[in-house]
């Protein structure tokens, strides 16, 4: 082993120690006792005297380390696999309430799908007004090489994750969505592998909801794509290679669905645009691509001539119906922040539903009104640009600088279409092992939705963690954690006869 | 299974049984230079010829060919592309590219061995630590394929690594008689014979193989004697017909219309059984080795043909 890991003396879990934040707590009330679905998990650290929570959190560590959930942290020349930090807590949700959000959900996405196959076809939303022309105008993630198609289905976002967040009154709200390539699911089910092995004795009785299915739905919903007919298409799994940043969850994926990895060079589209894998014996065909490489590198015939990381032809492959890509090119027109805050008339105009799930409130500065009001109150808002990902390129109003806020008023004056703002949210805390005790630190959560012939959603997700105080930043790019997410049963573990 | 996988897996069996290799070989050597007196101990210059590196010595060491220079050019030097160091990167790369075929604890083995030996072969070096370093060296790389044989399931995957560590390990064999053939012993110096049976000794030791030598053979040490076993031997698994007899029943295995790989392996084991080793002393036996390897390059081209560029028009 090349890894040292310190052991650090923690102290006992007991909930009198924990000091409730003024935000909304995912396990505590507001006056210190445990939310009904925690009820059991409480009763059960507080039994743990410092000694045991210190060994288990040691056992953590090191079987995250054996498992390998590493993340490639960039600036380091060779790409050295860090453990991503792992917090011992969970984060418990009852499972009435995850129902619901897992509707929401469901619905959120059909409607997403359908937007982006109304855009790339006849764009009737915005025939009948509902959201204005420069919506797609302005947009990066517009690929007008997708224009007059429709892959099978008519679904382009085969596999999403979008963010969630609570506020301080508890309302879930979607933060973004992510329609192109969604990482992090499989931290999610290396997480509960760990806690499974660290606290077996919890998982007995307490009706904690498995996630393990993933993997299986994931390929039966890729296999439902393949245009080729038969039982056990060829699936494959494409990765821009090892020294990408989410490398890990690309092997581990196709590992757990016993499909190939594969990197550009090793595909091939012929003249008759088939797709190739090339192997020891030949070329075998390709039926359906879970592509994790960027739109803008998947075909240098199309897209950047530059690109040595996608397989030529495989745009016109696609256009053809030769292979399925998930997600399709094109899919993150849907997931630009502008379009964001057009979501619920989305829903409300292809579905006839009002959303079920809350859009976070957002000032739209392409609009004169709304933009007067994002000016005036730049030092209370989170300014957001449309196309970029992880928490870059943001201002966060209340912390930020007279300079940085003057800075943001002219580039928000300068292109409008690229910017949103929301309120800063009172984003909700967990309690978190730190040194020294428990802190309470703001989450989030990442649940990931499949659809194919059949929907799927995660049950749960990837709560992140921002493990430093106040944070609100839960990036792993950017030193955030995670936690497992355990949706409780509670009624389940009743008849069972354990967390009474 | 993907033939660029393939390719990874074959490049690291060669490169880490080259490195091995050079070690070895660099060893028997250093032995053959202690246990002959001077003046017709073997030096260090023939080791930059075999290992086909002369120009680059030259440019890089002013032919300045003392045992510190070619030391240090073979073992460590960065900028030779056939060091010892080069070649465990290159095992330790192309290992990484398909380390999830791999068990886990193997990659770590070679990460941890790259790791190691680099960091002792780094900067002066005295000859007694160079010596412990190779001989680290020779048993990590041991370790790895215990490990495999071990652990990992005997499918294609395992199957190209030691395709590609017994071609290299039939080069490195006659790369090491080489150094014995190019010795050039002045054919009048009267104690020759008795130095004769020592450096054919050590040659044997630097493959592990005087025991099993000893075993075998149950003669004296001697010339034609020691060649036949490590070209022709069929249990000894360093001789060179062992590893083209694996070598035959793996690429057998492999999956293909195209033989030409397995042709060009037999056919070099026929060279082998009909050569007369009584016969070959110094020119003659340098010739040998040389058609010898050229074969093995042969045979690794028609490897490199048929699998990995599998479906490049």
């Amino acid at each position: 082993m090349f890894y040292s890991l310190k052991r650090v003396v923690y102290k006992g879990m007991d909930l009198n120690d924990y000091k409730v934040s003024e935000f909304y707590d995912e396990l505590v009330t507001p006056s210190g006792r445990p939310r009904a679905a925690a009820r059991a998990l409480w009763k059960y650290l507080k039994s743990l005297d410092a000694e045991e929570i210190s060994e288990r959190k040691l056992a953590c560590e090191v079987a995250a380390l054996v498992a390998g959930i590493t993340f490639r942290v960039y600036f380091e020349d060779t790409g050295v696999d860090r453990a991503m930090p792992f917090d011992l807590i969970p984060r418990v949700i009852p499972k009435k309430e995850w129902d619901g959000i897992s509707e929401g959900l469901e619905q959120r996405v059909r409607a997403l799908n359908m937007f982006i196959d109304d855009l790339y076809n006849d764009q009737k939303i915005i025939a009948d007004g509902v959201v204005p022309a420069d919506l797609i105008a302005g947009s990066e993630n517009f690929r007008e090489q997708c224009r007059g198609f429709s892959p099978p289905l008519g679904i382009w976002a085969h596999i999403c994750g979008s963010d969630l967040v609570r506020g301080g009154d508890g309302t879930v709200y979607v933060l973004e969505d992510n329609l192109r390539i969604p990482s992090g699911v499989s931290y999610m089910l290396e997480n509960r592998q760990v806690m499974k092995r660290v606290f077996p004795e919890l998982f007995e009785d307490s009706g904690i909801q498995p996630v393990d299915e993933y993997p299986a739905q994931l390929f039966d919903m890729l296999a439902s794509l393949s245009p080729r007919p038969v039982e056990y298409p060829n699936v494959v799994v494409l990765t821009p290679g090892v020294f990408n940043s989410a490398y890990f969850e690309h092997a581990y994926l196709a590992q757990q669905m016993g499909v190939e990895l594969v990197e550009g060079r090793d595909l091939v589209v012929d003249d008759d645009n088939n797709v190739f894998m090339r192997t020891i014996a030949g070329l075998e065909p390709v039926d359906v691509i879970y592509r994790r490489v960027d739109d803008a590198f998947i075909d240098p015939e199309v897209f950047r001539p530059d690109s040595l990381l996608g397989v030529p032809g495989l745009m016109r492959a696609w256009r053809s119906n030769k292979v399925a890509l998930a997600n399709a090119p094109g899919a993150g027109v849907a997931d630009d922040k502008v379009v964001y805050a057009w979501v619920p008339e989305i829903i409300r105009y292809y579905l006839d539903e009002e959303p079920k799930l809350a859009n976070v409130p957002t000032w739209k500065c392409s609009d004169p009104e709304d933009r007067k009001y994002v000016l005036a109150h730049i030092d209370e808002l989170v300014i957001k640009p449309a196309n970029e990902s992880g928490g870059y390129g943001m201002l966060i109003g209340p912390r930020s600088t007279k300079k940085e806020q003057r800075e943001f008023a002219r580039l928000i004056k300068a292109d409008p279409r690229n910017y949103v703002a929301q309120p800063t949210l009172a984003l909700s805390t967990c309690p978190t092992m730190v040194p020294g005790g428990l802190g309470a630190r703001h989450v989030d959560l990442r649940p990931f939705i499949l659809s194919g012939q059949q929907t799927f959603v995660t049950t749960g997700g990837l709560t992140r963690v921002a493990m430093k105080a106040g944070s609100l930043v839960v990036n792993s790019s950017q030193g955030g954690g995670s936690k497992d997410t355990w949706i409780v049963d509670t009624e389940a573990a009743g008849r069972a006869g354990g967390a009474s | 299974m993907l033939a660029r996988l393939a390719e990874h897996l074959y490049w690291h069996g060669r490169y880490l049984e080259r490195a091995e290799g050079l070690a070895r070989l660099i060893n028997v050597n250093a032995h053959l230079n202690l246990d002959l007196p001077g003046r017709i101990a073997p030096g260090w210059e023939p080791l930059v010829r075999i290992t086909g590196n002369s120009a680059l010595f030259e440019e890089l060491y002013d032919d300045d060919a003392g045992e510190r220079q070619v030391a240090r050019f073979l073992i460590s030097d960065e900028r030779n592309p056939g060091s010892i160091r080069s070649a465990l990167e290159l095992a330790r790369e192309n290992m990484r590219a398909a380390r999830d075929l791999l068990p886990r604890e193997v990659w770590e083995q070679m990460n941890g061995l790259y790791l190691r030996i680099s960091e002792q072969i780094s900067g002066n070096v005295s000859k007694r630590r160079r010596h412990e370093s190779l001989a680290d060296l020779i048993l990590g790389s041991q370790q790895i394929a215990g490990m495999l044989m071990g652990t990992m399931s005997q499918d294609h995957a395992y199957d190209f690594i030691l395709i590609g560590r017994y071609l290299e390990r039939a080069d490195v064999t006659t790369r090491i008689l080489d150094v014995r053939a190019d010795d050039l012993l002045p054919e009048q110096a009267e104690e020759v014979p008795a130095f004769e049976s020592i450096q054919w000794m050590s040659v044997l030791k630097s493959l592990t193989g005087y025991q099993m030598y000893r075993r075998h053979v149950r003669t004296r040490v001697a010339g034609p004697d020691v060649l036949r076993f490590l070209l022709r031997d069929r249990l000894f698994p360093r001789s060179a017909m062992f590893c083209l007899k694996a070598l035959e029943s793996l690429l057998n295995d492999l999956p293909g219309e195209d033989d030409s790989a397995l042709r060009a392996t037999t056919a070099l084991m026929r060279h082998l059984d009909s050569a007369r080793m009584a016969r070959l002393k110094g020119e003659p036996l340098s010739e040998f080795i040389d058609r010898i390897q050229i074969e093995l390059g042969d045979i690794g081209q028609h490897i490199s043909h048929t699998w990995f560029q599998s479906g490049a028009e």
